[in-house]
């Protein structure tokens, strides 16, 4: 439906048809706004030159009307551009709870990522046309930026927490993904492709990567391994707080915070579990921090958000 | 035109010839010529660095290694902005003019112009040692942790570069502020100031509350940097995100401190050429005065991909559409201010207009980029790029070039030759959007910033910016040449060629050393333009056609 | 000793005038270093905030009878100042002479206390990236803390030891010189007033660093 805008990219996601629209719109109402002062400028040099006949009588004095006319018409204009654009960045910003979870992880000069069923690639994602996907990202070194420019998505990915980012592609097709915040000597090649399939193709490309353990599996290998399961396990003496149904419930913090059980949250206390100790519990959690890499930490989260069901949050 | 070199009569630049009396002048005059060799210099290296890049980016494959691109970027930058941006227009023409704008016989504190002026070459000797070492690739912006903890190049040096050259920002805003307050000729109240004075007065009060702040931050990241102990590394406790915040908190202002002294300028020019008050004096002082204090409300309008509480973005965003409105007044005034004027399109009033139409360009992009939703898309890209060079290259270096051209016979006594001036007027204009609006198409198109490659199929576009690079080039070099022309055969200019009516066209040109022989008394406004008769009238009342 | 008349400057219609905007200045550049040492403190609570029990554990380690004397000397020389200005308003320049010495010598004190407080906490392993020792509980943000001391208190020593070489300035070059009358004593004040502000940094410091926790 854009393809009669010239040099537009390609859309091929949901969110990237609400972004085409207001960006038209702006377009028009600067294109407009041009026109005006240029219209004006070559009308009034021409007319006015020197040595023209026009009648310079009758200079306006009282400048202020039209100076509040012309400032309260922009500003009437901005604000609904404003309006417009904050709403769909809430929108954009915002990540639902997605029909498929994948984990990011970025470093200098290669995105990494992982499925829930296991699946690894290295600069690719492949995704199935009309379902949502959520990104979970994570930085392993520098501030990357994860951009799908037919998506009109965008995201930095900041070491030390997690970002996350959605969309929901809607034409199968092969798109670009750039690295978009300056990371290193090699930032400019750190570039990869988003695979959009039809299910079938994507069941069938899920099924031939001859994977069979799924992501949460190997957290909980992991959990084991690490001894998470020492305290947090079922049968342990040690008083913990129990992580079945954690994930997505509220939680209290020993300095009275309450927080949000979500993945930062699972990554914060596994490498700061001093900072963020819950309420009644003693401050014995050893620290991991430097011990886990990033893609063995999305593991456990992914395994942590399996394990139970919703808790009832108050 | 004379082709015959003629001497000109005692003044301030031939008073006295020795080395002395020029490293060790108190004179604002002459240590405005100082400022503007040496910001002339740096203008060369950072364009020097751009003619690299372009030419690199002509072809995917490129000329430099990729480590040398991301050098060349990074110094591009640094350079462009501290080193040329900045300084170039408030230490040259307002070094020059601003005393004798408001009639004054110098500037508050000579000795500390004067020191001014050191240290900012004392700063840029420091980053050649970066540069000359192997140069700094972290762009610009030295964003953590990858300054602090990753980069393998000259960062320490640079910071500290960007630390001394702030106090000269410091020494030159001080300066101004304090002599618009004091030393006013009787007469010369606030609201008969030309407005170029109002531009400066406005941008330094922005460079002295700004410029601390990053003196701060160059502190922290030379510590950071030096001993590494995690201020801005997650690891340890650190938040990468803080440098950008503390980083951008100076570095909004100062692209309002690039901006306002043009608009000053321009303010002058448009005034001059077509014969006519600007439209709305008041609303133009108050338009910039609120940019001043404005822009420090909009910093984090950078970040807003960069993990900022999204209804935090959204305050930003506001604040960024509400800054832009003093912009639009101006803009649309200065257009008004061509109605019914007597316009002459002489050199200076072309590279006015130019800065208009280039400065309206800029500023709509602006918009653009202040809707969340669309900086989500163009943030980071050539968009982005193309926009702040639309700003900072269309506008405010046409801006200084009118001045420079305008106020050229004032300070040498010589006119430069109109019809080269017109021919690289336009041509700069030409080869501006030739090398930037093809920008912002590959900014839509997904092309990131600051990447030494890119896919074939973007070629075209960037075969399209990188010749009008070297238009663009061709149109700043054709001054450096035809105004050292003008110095030795140049025709003579009287005291006031243009016919304009600010305090320092009532002196000789060149001015004599105290400026004024007694302090002038003002009486009248500070554009006495009368279109409807064709004439101006000077502060001594006299009516002139 | 002769006192010389001194004509203002070209710029200037008159003295008055020249003291006058020299006085502006001053306050001028005051604020731009209140927006200096502010940012830093700004960032300081920023971590403090972040990580409130850790910063007061490695407060603890900050030598509180150090701090405190220091303030008493500061604020001490600040009297002296004033004292001294007051002496050149009233033309007693001999007691003028003594109170800029006496105020130069208690900058000195603080920085002699100032010295011998570094050597303490050098012994006491706190100089991060030298032979910090985190204490424990205090990782990772109790190092941070000592970051913001060493930087805060050593860019208010360069500024403290400035003020120590204009107040020398002034007593051993203009006021020996007869510069410094009843009639004009503006370099004096403007040097006052940088020595008062360099005073106000150290009230807002030494709550911040040494007070940490310690009701």
């Amino acid at each position: 439906m854009y393809q009669w805008v010239p040099f537009w990219p390609r859309t091929a996601a949901l969110n990237a048809v609400v972004v085409n629209n207001l960006y038209i719109a702006e377009l028009g109402v600067c294109g407009l706004i041009m026109a005006m002062v240029v219209g004006m400028m070559v009308t009034f040099c021409i007319r006015y030159r020197n040595g023209s006949a026009a009648s310079r009588a009758g200079l306006a004095q009282k400048t202020w009307h039209f100076e509040i006319g012309w400032t309260t018409a922009t500003l009437v204009a901005f604000l609904v551009l404003f309006v417009w654009g904050a709403s769909i960045y809430i929108w954009l910003y915002k990540s639902p709870p997605g029909d498929i979870e994948v984990y990011v992880v970025a470093k200098q000069w290669m995105w990494k990522i992982q499925h829930p069923g296991g699946q690894r690639e290295i600069n690719a994602l492949h995704v199935p046309v009309d379902k949502t996907i959520r990104l979970v990202m994570a930085s392993q070194d520098v501030i990357h930026s994860f951009f799908v420019p037919a998506f009109r998505i965008k995201h930095d990915v900041v070491p030390g927490t997690y970002e996350t980012l959605w969309f929901k592609a809607t034409e199968p097709g092969t798109y670009k993904l750039e690295c978009t915040q300056y990371c290193g000597l090699q930032h400019a090649t750190m570039k990869g492709e988003v695979v959009v399939m039809t299910p079938p193709d994507y069941a069938g490309w899920l099924s031939a990567q001859g994977v069979n353990q799924s992501l949460a599996q190997q957290g909980e290998a992991l959990f084991r391994e690490h001894g998470c399961s020492g305290c947090h396990g079922l049968n342990s003496t040690v008083h913990a707080p129990t992580l079945d149904g954690l994930y997505g419930s509220l939680v209290h913090l020993q300095d009275g915070s309450v927080r949000r059980a979500d993945e930062r949250y699972i990554r914060d206390c596994i490498l700061a579990p001093r900072t963020f100790t819950v309420a009644g519990y003693p401050p014995v959690m050893p620290d991991f921090s430097g011990q886990i890499g990033e893609d063995d930490l999305m593991k456990l989260v992914a395994y942590i958000q399996s394990i139970g069901s919703q808790r009832v949050s108050r | 035109m004379s082709s015959v070199a003629v001497e000109l009569p005692p003044n301030y630049a031939n008073e006295e010839h020795t080395i002395g009396s020029w490293l060790l002048t108190r004179d604002h005059k002459r240590i405005a010529l100082l400022f503007f060799a040496s910001i002339t210099v740096f203008f060369f290296v950072g364009g020097f660095a751009a003619t690299l890049m372009r030419l690199h980016l002509a072809t995917p494959q490129g000329l430099l290694q990729p480590s040398v691109y991301n050098r060349m970027f990074t110094m591009h930058g640094v350079v462009m902005v501290w080193f040329f941006l900045i300084p170039s227009i408030p230490t040259t023409l307002g070094n020059f003019f601003i005393p004798m704008m408001i009639g004054a016989h110098d500037l508050a504190f000579p000795r500390i112009n004067l020191a001014s002026w050191y240290v900012f070459n004392l700063s840029g000797l420091v980053l050649l040692y970066a540069l000359v070492m192997g140069g700094v690739d972290t762009g610009w912006t030295f964003y953590t942790p990858f300054s602090t903890l990753y980069s393998n190049s000259y960062v320490f040096a640079a910071a500290m570069a960007v630390f001394i050259n702030g106090f000269s920002s410091i020494m030159t805003g001080l300066n101004f502020v304090v002599t618009i307050h004091r030393l006013r000729a009787p007469g010369m109240t606030w609201v008969r100031l030309p407005l170029f004075v109002w531009g400066i007065y406005s941008v330094s009060l922005v460079m002295l509350t700004a410029t601390p702040v990053l003196a701060m931050d160059t502190v922290l990241l030379a510590v950071e940097r030096f001993i590494g102990v995690g201020l801005f590394d997650p690891r340890r406790g650190g938040d990468p995100l803080l440098w950008q915040h503390m980083f951008w908190f100076y570095s909004h202002p100062a692209v309002y401190i690039m901006i306002l002294p043009a608009m000053g300028v321009v303010s002058e020019l448009i005034a001059c050429y077509a014969r006519r008050p600007i439209f709305g004096y008041a609303g133009m002082t108050i338009a910039m005065m609120s940019i001043a204090i404005l822009s420090f409300f909009v910093w984090a309008h950078h970040m807003f991909v960069a993990g900022i509480s999204i209804y935090s973005a959204v305050v930003f965003s506001l604040m960024t559409y509400f800054v832009a409105v003093p912009s639009a007044i101006k803009v649309f005034n200065w257009t008004v201010s061509l109605h019914k004027g007597r316009i002459i399109f002489d050199a200076p009033m072309i590279y006015a207009l130019g800065f208009v139409l280039l400065f309206t360009i800029g500023g709509l992009t602006g918009l653009m980029l202040a809707t969340l939703a669309i900086d989500v898309d163009v943030h980071a890209t050539y968009f982005v790029i193309a926009h702040f060079h639309y700003i900072m290259v269309g506008a405010t270096v046409s801006a200084f070039f009118g001045g420079l051209h305008y106020w050229w016979p004032k300070m040498t006594g010589r006119f430069y030759p109109e019809m080269w001036a017109r021919f690289a007027a336009i041509l700069t204009f030409v080869g501006f959007n030739l090398t930037f609006f093809p920008q912002f198409i590959l900014g839509y198109l997904g092309m990131p910033r600051r990447s030494y490659t890119y896919p074939p199929e973007w070629q075209a576009w960037n075969v399209l910016s990188s010749a009008g690079a070297s238009i663009l080039a061709v149109a700043y070099l054709l001054p450096l040449f035809y105004l050292g022309w003008s110095l030795v055969w140049g025709r003579r200019a009287g005291p006031n060629p243009w016919g304009a009516t600010g305090l320092e066209w009532t002196t000789s040109s060149p001015p004599p050393k105290e400026n004024f022989e007694r302090t002038p008394v003002v009486k009248l406004g500070p554009y006495s333009y009368d279109p409807e008769r064709g004439s101006y009238i000077t502060q001594d009342g006299v009516r002139h056609a | 000793m002769p006192s010389r008349t001194i004509a203002p400057e070209l710029q200037y219609a008159d003295l008055a005038q020249q003291g006058d905007t020299a006085q502006l200045g001053m306050w001028v550049f005051i604020t731009t270093e209140t927006l200096f040492f502010g940012a830093l403190l700004f960032t300081y609570f920023l971590y403090r905030n972040a990580y409130p029990h850790q910063f007061a554990l490695a407060a603890r380690d900050a030598v509180l009878w150090c701090g405190s004397v220091n303030i008493g000397l500061i604020m001490t020389s600040s009297l002296t100042m004033v004292l001294a200005i007051n002496a050149a308003a009233d033309g007693r320049r001999r007691a003028l002479a003594n109170w800029l010495l006496a105020t130069a010598f208690l900058g000195v004190c603080f920085l002699a206390v100032k010295g011998f407080e570094y050597y303490l906490d050098y012994g006491d392993h706190v100089v991060p990236a030298v032979n910090f020792i985190a204490k424990p509980g205090e990782a990772p943000a109790g190092e941070l803390f000592w970051v913001f001391y060493f930087v805060a208190t050593g860019l208010h020593a360069i500024h403290l030891t400035i003020g120590v070489g204009l107040v020398l300035y002034i007593l051993l070059w203009r006021v020996r010189r007869g510069e410094i009358t009843s009639v004009y004593y503006a370099p004096l004040e403007v040097v006052g007033l940088y020595w008062s502000f360099v005073d106000t940094v150290w009230l807002f410091l030494f709550p911040a660093i040494y007070l940490v926790g310690r009701s």
